[in-house]
C-alpha cells in the first residue's frame, strides 16, 4: 500500500520539479502582497489588536492567518482543480489503474501530494515571515508538520468534491461556499471576540478557525489551551473527509 | 493442451438495468493473438476492462495466468501491459519520462527502467523524440508510445483496446508491424477492433460480439468459410430474373435492394454465366472477407 502512494506522489513531484521556478513564486509573492496591503496599509488605521491578555501589532496578527490560509488554499486547490484535470482531462488515473496501483493508493497519493504542496508553500512563506521577524523559533518549526496535517484535512475535502462534481466549473461552488467565507471569517483578518456570539459559534465550526488558532500559537511561541481541541478538530475533519473522498473516487473511477 | 493465459467463464457485467456483457466465455492460450470484434456498444471494451481488473465482474469467473481477477488484480496487473482506448499519455511529462514514471508504478528500478525505455523507443522508431511531449506528436506516434509504455514491465499478456482506431494507413501499418514482431516473439495478445482487416491480419482466433453476447467464435479463415464461403459475387442493380435464378439454384445470398451479394464457392463458370446472362453492367467477384461475416451476423443497421 505505502509504496504505491509514494509512486503517485513521486509522479506529481517530478512534474512539480519541472515547473518549480513558477510553482514557487505564488507562496513567495502572495504573503508579501498581503503584508504590504493589510500589514502596512491597514495597520496604520488599526494599530494594535488584542490577543489573549496582551496587545500585538496588526501585522503580527494577520501573518499566522496568512500561513493558515496558504495551507488551506494549496491543498484544496491541488486536490480540486489539479486532481480533476489529471483525472478527467488527462486520464492519468485511468492509466495508473492499468498498473499494480490501486484506486486507494492513487487517491491517497494525490491527497498526500496536496498536503506536500501546503508544506512547500508554508516553508517558502516562513522564510519571508522570518525575515520580518514574525515567527518565534523553535516552536515555529512545528508549522511544517502542522502544514501537512492541515493540508491533508483540506485536501481530503477537496478530493471529496472532485469525486462528486460532474464538471470542472462546479468547483466554483465549494470555493464560493466554503473557502471564501472561511478565508474571511475564521479569525483571519479580525479577532472573533468582537463578533456577535452566534457568529463566533459558527466560526468554531469552520476548520480554518482552528488552523489559524494553531498557526498563531506556533508563530507567537505560546501553546494556548485550545490547542488539543483545535488539533483534534483537524484530525476529525480528516477522519471524516478522507474515507468519504476514497468512497466517492472509488465509485467514480471503478466502472 | 497448452497453457491458458486467460479463462473467462460466463462473465457478466451489468450497470444497473443495462447489461453490457452477458454470458461471455472464451479462453486465450499462451502465445495466441485473440481478437474481440463487434459494433459500437457490443461490450468489447467492458470485456477487456474486466480482464485487466479495471471493472469488477457482476457474475462469472475470470482467471488470468490461472489467478482469479477479483482476488489477485494487483498480481495480474504486474504481469500485463495495457493500451487503453483513450490516449492516456501524461501530457505533464516528456516521452521518456512517461515510460520511466510508468515503470516506477511497477517498482522497476530506475537504471533498468531507463535502459528498457530507451530500448522500447528504439523498437518503436521514436528514440529521436524521447524529450518531446505527447502534444507535439502525431496520433500514430502517440499510439506507438502508448504501446511502448505498455511493454515497459515485459508483460506476458498484452491487452489492446482498439489499437489503431483513428490512425492513418501508414501509422496503422507501423503499429501492425510492431504487433507482428511481438507475436513472433511469443507474446500473448488480446485486442479489440472494428477493423476486419486488422483482425484477419493479426488474430489467430476471434469472437464476434453484439449486444453483450458472443455470436461466433473461431479462426478468421474458418469463420469466413463457414458463414460465407470462398468468395462473394456482388451484383449491382440486379434484375428480377436473376433473383429468381439465384433462388432456384438455392444459393445463399443477401438482398440489399440495389445490390445483391451471393455467397458461396462459385467457380469461374458460374461467374461467367451470371455475368453474361444477367449483368450487362458487370458483376464483381471477390474473395470473401471477415467483413462479410461481420455484416452478415451483426446486421447492417447503424449503431448509434
Amino acid at each position: 500500500m505505502s509504496k504505491g502512494i509514494l509512486r503517485v506522489w513521486q509522479r506529481n513531484l517530478d512534474v512539480y520539479r519541472q515547473n518549480w521556478k513558477i510553482s514557487f513564486m505564488p507562496p513567495l509573492l502572495e504573503p508579501l502582497l498581503y503584508l504590504a496591503a493589510f500589514g502596512i496599509g491597514l495597520s496604520g488605521l488599526i494599530g494594535e489588536v488584542s490577543y489573549g491578555s496582551g496587545k500585538i501589532s496588526y501585522l503580527a496578527f494577520i501573518a499566522p492567518a496568512l500561513l493558515a490560509i496558504n495551507i488551506m488554499n494549496n491543498a484544496f486547490f491541488e486536490n480540486t482543480y489539479s486532481s480533476f484535470v489529471r483525472m478527467y482531462y488527462q486520464k492519468t488515473f485511468d492509466a495508473m489503474m492499468a498498473t499494480p496501483l490501486s484506486v486507494e493508493e492513487i487517491i491517497t497519493g494525490e491527497i498526500v501530494w496536496g498536503a506536500t504542496k501546503s508544506v512547500i508553500a508554508t516553508a517558502i512563506m516562513m522564510v519571508v515571515l522570518t525575515f520580518f521577524n514574525l515567527i518565534h523559533y523553535p516552536t515555529g518549526l512545528l508549522l511544517i508538520p502542522l502544514a501537512f496535517c492541515g493540508g491533508f484535512a483540506f485536501g481530503s475535502m477537496g478530493m471529496y468534491f472532485t469525486g462528486i462534481v460532474s464538471h470542472i466549473e462546479l468547483f466554483n461552488l465549494p470555493f464560493f461556499l466554503f473557502i471564501t467565507p472561511m478565508f474571511l471569517f475564521s479569525g483571519t483578518f479580525f479577532p472573533l471576540e468582537g463578533m456577535p456570539p452566534w457568529a463566533q459559534v459558527l466560526a468554531t465550526a469552520l476548520p480554518l478557525t482552528h488552523l489559524v488558532d494553531l498557526t498563531r500559537g506556533l508563530c507567537y511561541g505560546s501553546f494556548a489551551k485550545s490547542f488539543p481541541l483545535a488539533l483534534g478538530y483537524l484530525l476529525l475533519f480528516s477522519l471524516v473527509f478522507y474515507p468519504l473522498a476514497l468512497n466517492k473516487m472509488r465509485r467514480r473511477l471503478i466502472k | 493442451m497448452s497453457e491458458l493465459i486467460v479463462e473467462a467463464l460466463q462473465i457478466k457485467k451489468a450497470y444497473g438495468e443495462l447489461v453490457a456483457v452477458d454470458d461471455v466465455s472464451f479462453t486465450i492460450a499462451k502465445g495466441e493473438c485473440f481478437g474481440i470484434l463487434g459494433p459500437n456498444g457490443a461490450g468489447k471494451t467492458t470485456t477487456i476492462r474486466m480482464t485487466y481488473g479495471f471493472s469488477p465482474l457482476t457474475a462469472g469467473v475470470l482467471r488470468v495466468f490461472g489467478l482469479d481477477v477479483s482476488r489477485h488484480a494487483r498480481a495480474i496487473k504486474a504481469r500485463i501491459g495495457v493500451c487503453q482506448q483513450d490516449n492516456t499519455l501524461d501530457p505533464d511529462l516528456t516521452i521518456i519520462q512517461n515510460l520511466t514514471v510508468f515503470a516506477r508504478y511497477f517498482n522497476i528500478p530506475k537504471p533498468l527502467a531507463v535502459r528498457k525505455a530507451d530500448e522500447l523507443l528504439r523498437f518503436m522508431s521514436l528514440d529521436h523524440r524521447s524529450h518531446s511531449r505527447a502534444m507535439e506528436l502525431s496520433g500514430g506516434m502517440v499510439r506507438r508510445i502508448v504501446l511502448a509504455r505498455a511493454l515497459i514491465n515485459q508483460p506476458e499478456l498484452l491487452i489492446l483496446d482498439e489499437p489503431t482506431t483513428g490512425l492513418d494507413p501508414q501509422s496503422r501499418h507501423q503499429v501492425w508491424e510492431r504487433l507482428d514482431n511481438l507475436r513472433r516473439q511469443g507474446m500473448s495478445i488480446l485486442l479489440t477492433t472494428h477493423y476486419m482487416e486488422e483482425a484477419s491480419r493479426l488474430c489467430d482466433r476471434i469472437i464476434i460480439m453484439d449486444q453483450g453476447r458472443i455470436l461466433v467464435q473461431g479462426k478468421p479463415t474458418e469463420l469466413i468459410r463457414e458463414h460465407i464461403g470462398k468468395d462473394v459475387l456482388e451484383i449491382s442493380s440486379p434484375a428480377a430474373d436473376l433473383r429468381t435464378y439465384i433462388r432456384l439454384q438455392k444459393m445463399t445470398f443477401e438482398d440489399l435492394g440495389d445490390r445483391l451479394l451471393v455467397y458461396g464457392d462459385h467457380d469461374d463458370h458460374l461467374y461467367r454465366y451470371i455475368t453474361n446472362r444477367f449483368c450487362p453492367e458487370g458483376c464483381v467477384m471477390r474473395t470473401a472477407t471477415l467483413e462479410d461475416v461481420f455484416l452478415k451476423l451483426t446486421g447492417r443497421g447503424l449503431r448509434e
